[in-house]
C-alpha cells in the first residue's frame, strides 16, 4: 500500500516509464522492436476526441499505431521500444487532451477482459441453446406427443447437456467452493436446481414421459449469466480505470558510493547510507539532511499547502518532494520503519477494524438458500408420503419447486441496477471501486472532508495579480521563470496571463531554501522567504520581491476545487453533517471552513488522528461518506462507512477508496449520494417483486400445477421485470 | 411429419452458423468497445477502410 512496498507501479503521471526488468510485463516487451502502452484518458467523450487523439498519436515519429478504446476511456499505443512515453503525454495534453500513462495494472486488466471474454461466451451459447430448446418446447407445449415429443425432448437434450456443462460451470464452481467451506450460497440453489431440473428431464425423457424442463434449465443458466456478466463488467471498468491511473512511486534511489552516485533500488537502501536527492524528485525514505538546502513539499503527506524550508540537520520523511535544491540525505529509516510505512498499516489497522458490511445480496441470499432448500425438501417428502412413496412424482414436484423458486430475478436484481448506476455515474466522471459501494452510500449521513487536493485544488495561485506594480510584477517573473518552486510556478503563470514580459536580468541565481537572486542592471534584486529578503512577514502563504530595499509582497491562496461550494451548499441543505479534518495550519484551514460555511473543522491533525475521528464518529453510529487525497487520508479512507478519492490523489488514497472521481467537478459527489439512494430503492423493489412472484408461485409449484410451461413463462416475466425497473436507477 | 427429418437439421444448422459468428465477433475483439465503435461509424475517416 505505500509507495515503497509495491515497486511495479510507476513514477508520478508525467515521467513514467516501465521499471526496467521489474515486471513480467516489461520483460516480454524488452524483446520486440516495438513496445504497447496504454494511456488513460479520462476526457474523451466522442467521435471528434477518437479521431483528434488517434490521428495526433500518429504524428509523432516514435508511433506506430494508436488505437482509442471509448468504452474503457483508453488508448493502446505501439511505440518504439527505446522510446519514452512522456512526450506521448505532453503532446496529447497540447491537442487538449488529460492523458496519463497506465503501466503494470495492464496484466490485470488483460485479465479482467479475458474473464469478461468468456463470460460472453458462455451467455452466447446459454442463449443459443435457449432459444432452440424452447422452439422444440413450444412444439410440446402446443400439443405434440408420443414419438414426436419423445423425438423432441431428446433432441432438447442433445442441446441442453452439453450446453449446461460448458454455460454453468461458474455456478458450479462456486457452489463447490460454498460448500467445501460448509456455506450456503446463492449458486447452491442454483445449482442443484440446473442439475436436478436436467437429470429429471433425461429420466422422464427416456422413459417417454410428459414434462422436460430442459427449457427451464436453459434460460436460468442464460439469465443468471446475464445478470453475472453485467456485474463484471461494470466492476472491471471501474476497476481497471482506477487502478490504471499511475501514481507518484519512489522505485529507485541514487546513492553516493566513492565513484559517485549510483542507482539502487529502495528495497537495497540500508540504514546510514548517504543519498542523493534531486531537486523534482522524491524523498525515498526517512532521514536527515547531511548536505544542502532546500524546500519541502509535504502536501501529499501531511495537507500542508506552504512548502517547508530545510537545511542541514533537519528530518525528512519518505514520500515528501523535495522542489529546489539538490540535497545529501543519511538513510535513518528504510522500509518497513519509515513513516510512510507507518501509514500503511494505519490503513490495515482501519480496515480491519471496519465492520463487515453485509450487502443487500448478501442478506438476501442468507434467508434465500435456505428457505428454498428447506422447501423443496418438504414438497419432496410431502408427496412421497401423499403418494405412498411415488418416487418419480415427488422428485418431479420437488424439482419444479427449486425451478420456479430459483432466483432468476434475485440474481438479476442486484447487477442490474449497479450497470445502470454505475454507467450513469461513469458518464458523470466517477468510479466505483467497490461493489457494495452504491449500497453503502445511500446509508451516508455524515459527510467527512480533507481540505488540500480534495476541496481545494492544492495548488496555490497568486491573490489580485492586476493590483501588483507592473514593474515589480516584470522583475519578479523574470525572477521567477527559472525555478521548479510551486509559488514561482503560480507568479509566471499569472504574469503570463497578465501579459507581462520579464525584464532582462543578468546573474540569476537560485538559493536553494531561500529564493532566487539576479541584478538588474547593477541593482540586486531578490526573491524568496520573508526572512531572507528582510521582510516582515504575513500571515498567508507568500513570496516578498526585493529591489535594492525596496520589498513587495506577493500572496497566494489555495484555489477551492470546481464544484466545491456548490457541494457544500447542497450537503448542508439536505441535511448532511458536513466537517473539514485537515493536517494543514490553523488559519489555513479556517479560512477555508469560513469561505465554505463549515461549522466542525480542526487543523493540524496526524494520519491516526484522522482515523480515530472517523472512528468515532462511526461508533457514534454515523454513517461516514470520506471524502480526501492524500496519504494522511489513507487510514480515514479505509475506516469510513464509504469513501471517495479525487483521481489527482495518490495511488494509495485511491487503493484505500471505494469511489474514485474522474472528474475535476467536486459537486458530482451530490450525484453518486442521490444515485446511490435511488440505486438501492430499485434494489429493493426488485427484492420486493421477486418474493411478490415466489409468494404467488411456491404455492402452485408445491401443490403439483406448475408445469413447464408455467415455469418458463414465470421465469421470463419475472426476469424482464426486474430488468426494467432497474433502468429506472437514475 | 417426415419433413421434421429436414428441418430439424436444418434449423439446428442456421442456429449453429449464428452461434460461429458470435464465437468469429468474440473472438475478434468486436465487443471489446461498444461505445467508440458506434462512434467511429459516423466519421469519414473510416469509410473506404476500417481501422486495423
Amino acid at each position: 500500500m505505500s509507495a515503497t512496498e509495491t515497486p511495479s507501479a510507476a513514477a508520478c503521471p508525467g515521467c513514467m516509464t516501465l521499471p526496467a526488468g521489474n515486471t513480467a510485463v516489461a520483460k516480454a516487451l524488452a524483446e520486440g522492436p516495438t513496445r504497447k502502452v496504454h494511456l488513460s484518458l479520462p476526457s474523451i467523450h466522442c467521435t471528434a476526441c477518437i479521431n483528434g487523439v488517434e490521428n495526433g498519436l500518429m504524428q509523432l515519429d516514435i508511433v506506430h499505431t494508436a488505437r482509442v478504446n471509448l468504452t474503457r476511456k483508453r488508448a493502446d499505443v505501439t511505440i518504439d521500444r527505446e522510446a519514452e512515453v512522456e512526450p506521448l503525454l505532453d503532446h496529447l495534453c497540447a491537442l487538449g487532451y488529460e492523458a496519463y500513462a497506465l503501466d503494470g495494472a495492464t496484466l490485470q486488466a488483460s485479465d479482467a477482459d479475458r474473464a469478461a471474454h468468456e463470460l460472453l461466451m458462455r451467455l452466447g451459447v446459454a442463449g443459443f441453446a435457449m432459444m432452440n430448446v424452447m422452439l422444440l418446447s413450444v412444439a410440446v407445449w402446443s400439443g405434440a406427443s408420443d414419438a414426436t415429443r419423445d423425438l423432441f425432448h431428446w433432441i432438447s437434450a442433445a442441446i441442453a447437456i452439453p450446453t449446461i456443462a460448458f454455460s454453468s460451470q461458474p455456478f458450479f464452481k462456486s457452489a463447490l467452493m460454498a460448500l467445501k467451506a460448509a456455506r450456503l450460497n446463492m449458486d447452491v440453489p442454483i445449482s442443484l436446481a440446473i442439475l436436478l431440473a436436467a437429470g429429471m428431464s433425461i429420466y422422464e425423457t427416456s422413459v417417454s414421459g410428459h414434462h422436460a424442463y430442459f427449457d427451464a434449465a436453459l434460460s436460468l443458466t442464460f439469465f443468471l449469466l446475464a445478470g453475472r456478466y453485467l456485474d463484471q463488467k461494470t466492476r472491471s471498468t471501474a476497476r481497471s480505470a482506477a487502478a490504471e491511473l499511475a501514481a507518484m512511486e519512489v522505485p529507485y534511489a541514487l546513492k553516493l558510493t566513492e565513484d559517485g552516485h549510483v542507482r539502487t533500488p529502495i528495497a537495497e537502501v540500508v540504514v546510514g547510507d548517504t543519498l542523493l536527492v534531486r531537486p523534482g524528485s522524491n524523498i525515498p525514505v526517512d532521514g536527515t539532511i547531511l548536505k544542502g538546502a532546500s524546500e519541502l513539499d509535504r502536501a501529499l503527506l501531511t495537507g500542508e499547502t506552504d512548502p517547508v524550508a530545510i537545511a542541514q540537520g533537519d528530518t525528512v520523511t519518505a514520500g515528501e518532494v523535495n522542489l529546489t535544491g539538490p540535497l545529501e540525505i543519511r538513510a535513518d529509516a528504510v522500509g518497513e520503519d519509515t513513516v510512510l510505512h507507518s501509514l500503511a498499516s494505519l490503513v490495515a489497522i482501519a480496515e480491519a477494524s471496519k465492520s463487515r458490511y453485509n450487502s443487500l445480496a448478501d442478506r438476501a441470499a442468507k434467508i434465500y438458500a435456505p428457505v428454498v432448500h428447506l422447501l423443496a425438501l418438504c414438497a419432496f417428502i410431502a408427496w412421497m408420503y401423499v403418494s405412498s412413496g411415488d418416487v418419480r412424482l415427488a422428485l418431479g414436484i420437488a424439482t419444479a419447486t427449486l425451478i420456479i423458486t430459483c432466483p432468476c430475478a434475485l440474481g438479476l436484481a442486484v447487477p442490474a441496477v449497479s450497470t445502470v448506476a454505475s454507467g450513469r455515474l461513469f458518464r458523470k466522471g466517477l468510479l466505483i471501486k467497490h461493489e457494495t459501494a452504491l449500497e453503502r452510500l445511500a446509508e451516508v449521513d455524515t459527510v467527512v472532508f480533507d481540505k488540500t487536493g480534495t476541496l481545494t485544488a492544492g495548488r496555490p495561485q497568486l491573490d489580485q495579480p492586476s493590483a501588483i506594480p507592473a514593474t515589480e510584477f516584470a522583475v519578479a517573473l523574470a525572477l521567477a521563470e527559472g525555478s521548479a518552486h510551486p509559488l514561482t510556478g503560480a507568479l509566471v503563470k499569472a504574469g503570463r496571463a497578465q501579459g507581462i514580459v520579464p525584464t532582462d536580468l543578468t546573474d540569476i541565481t537560485e538559493k536553494p531554501g531561500y529564493g532566487i537572486e539576479a541584478k538588474w542592471g547593477g541593482k540586486p534584486v531578490r526573491l524568496g522567504r520573508a526572512t531572507w529578503v528582510g521582510a516582515h512577514p504575513a500571515p498567508v502563504t507568500a513570496t516578498y520581491l526585493d529591489i535594492d530595499g525596496q520589498i513587495t509582497p506577493f500572496t497566494f491562496a489555495d484555489r477551492l476545487r470546481i464544484g466545491a461550494k456548490e457541494l457544500l451548499v447542497a450537503l448542508r441543505d439536505q441535511g448532511y453533517q458536513v466537517q473539514l479534518l485537515s493536517g494543514d495550519t490553523r488559519p489555513a484551514v479556517e479560512a477555508i471552513a469560513k469561505e465554505l460555511g463549515i461549522a466542525t473543522w480542526q487543523a493540524d491533525m496526524l494520519p491516526a488522528e484522522k482515523a480515530n475521528r472517523v472512528n468515532a464518529l462511526r461508533d457514534e453510529g454515523r454513517r461516514v461518506l470520506m471524502v480526501g487525497d492524500g496519504l494522511n487520508d489513507t487510514a480515514a479512507l479505509a475506516g469510513a462507512h464509504v469513501s471517495l478519492a479525487p483521481a489527482s490523489a495518490l495511488d494509495a488514497a485511491r487503493v484505500a477508496a471505494d469511489m474514485v472521481l474522474v472528474s475535476p467537478d467536486l459537486s458530482h459527489t451530490l450525484d453518486a449520494i442521490r444515485i446511490g439512494r435511488s440505486a438501492k430503492r430499485r434494489i429493493l423493489e426488485n427484492f420486493g417483486m421477486a418474493a411478490t412472484y415466489n409468494m404467488i408461485s411456491i404455492p402452485i409449484a408445491v401443490l403439483g400445477f406448475a408445469s413447464p410451461l408455467a415455469a418458463a413463462l414465470a421465469m421470463s416475466t419475472s426476469s424482464v421485470l426486474v430488468s426494467l425497473n432497474a433502468l429506472r436507477a437514475r | 411429419m417426415d419433413v421434421l427429418v429436414y428441418l430439424i437439421p436444418a434449423s439446428l444448422i442456421l442456429g449453429g452458423l449464428g452461434l460461429a459468428a458470435f464465437f468469429w465477433a468474440l473472438k475478434s475483439d468486436q465487443f471489446d468497445d461498444p461505445a467508440g465503435d458506434s462512434r467511429r461509424i459516423l466519421s469519414d475517416e473510416f469509410d473506404d477502410k476500417p481501422k486495423g
